[in-house]
């Protein structure tokens, strides 16, 4: 794991104090924020939605367990989502299912940022340059690019990538999480996770482009 | 000129992220912000790139089944009686 890592902030400490006083209100938050995340990361290790259901109960179980033993050296959250992690993997394992992390992660092979069609080959007058310019959305009203639609074409290109790439997007762009929370949190490598977050920046970028194109065209 | 090889387009949308992500070393990021100032056609994709990322953050999250809230507010009293 790497060495130096972000400590809990002083909103984790104060959150982790009303936790142990058995608030209510702030576990239900802790809980709305971060339920349907955990649903998918647990799923990406077992083997269906109802068992990742067990895990992450199971995880919150402990995570309130441990909560006396959270000395504020991770943000809150990486430190929740390495216990999830762990039981996810180890009930994974039980069910004698093993997942290669290829098949979470995806290749390029698979998905290349921009298809082939967009460069010059050859023949061309310079190899590697764009045949044709990417748009300029810069002149796209805002209203459009904020429309429910645009939303909707961004969420499912998510939705169809490799897991491990839909969970470090949805981390680091929707939620908002540094890229050593998510490294910490999912156990990947600073490359690893860089690739990740490529590959699905990338495969999002082309379904808005298509999107886009199709209705300015 | 540097004396290295300029980048092709093709090379600028494979290491975008890595530039985004302030993962480059200050010549990388020289070679690059190079290119991009002569290229519109990378200086749009860079654009874009960074408007996706934009959208991107304006999705909200699943919604959670009630069940499932009512279920782990039950852990939590069970926890906190223990
Ligand atoms: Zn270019």
């Amino acid at each position: 794991m790497d060495g130096a890592e972000t400590l809990a902030s002083p909103e984790d400490l104060a959150l982790v104090e009303r936790l142990r006083a058995g608030d209510e209100t702030a576990f239900m938050m802790l809980v709305e924020r971060h339920q349907a995340s955990m649903l998918r990361v647990a799923r990406m290790y077992v083997s269906s939605r109802a068992v990742a259901e067990e895990v992450v109960q199971e995880a919150w179980l402990g995570i309130l367990q441990g909560l006396d033993r959270f000395q504020g050296r991770s943000s809150l959250r990486t430190w929740m989502y390495r216990i999830l992690v762990n039981i996810a993997k180890t009930r994974g394992q039980r069910e004698g299912r093993s997942v290669p992390f290829s098949s979470l992660a995806g290749d390029d092979a698979q998905q290349p940022p921009v298809a082939d069609t967009w460069f010059q080959g050859p023949e061309g007058e310079w190899q590697g340059g764009w045949s044709s310019l990417p748009a300029d959305w810069g002149g796209l009203p805002e209203s459009r690019l904020l429309a429910g639609e645009t939303l909707r074409v961004i969420g499912e290109a998510i939705a169809e990538l490799p897991p491990m790439q839909a969970e470090v997007i949805r981390l680091r762009d929707v939620l908002g999480w540094s890229s050593e929370e998510v490294r910490n949190a999912l156990e990947l490598s600073e490359t690893n996770q860089r690739v990740l977050l490529h590959r699905a920046r990338s495969r999002v970028r082309r379904a808005l482009d298509e999107y886009l194109e199709k209705r300015t065209g | 000129m540097s004396g290295e090889r300029q980048l092709t387009c093709r090379e600028v949308v494979e290491i975008v992220t890595d530039y985004l992500e302030g993962a480059m070393t200050s010549m990388e990021r020289a070679r690059f912000e190079e290119h991009l100032s002569a290229c519109d056609g990378c200086a749009n994709y860079l654009r874009q790139m960074r408007e996706t990322i934009r959208l991107t953050g304006m999705l909200e999250e699943d919604q959670i089944p009630q069940e499932q809230k009512r279920e782990l507010l039950m852990a939590f009293r069970g926890w906190r009686r223990d």
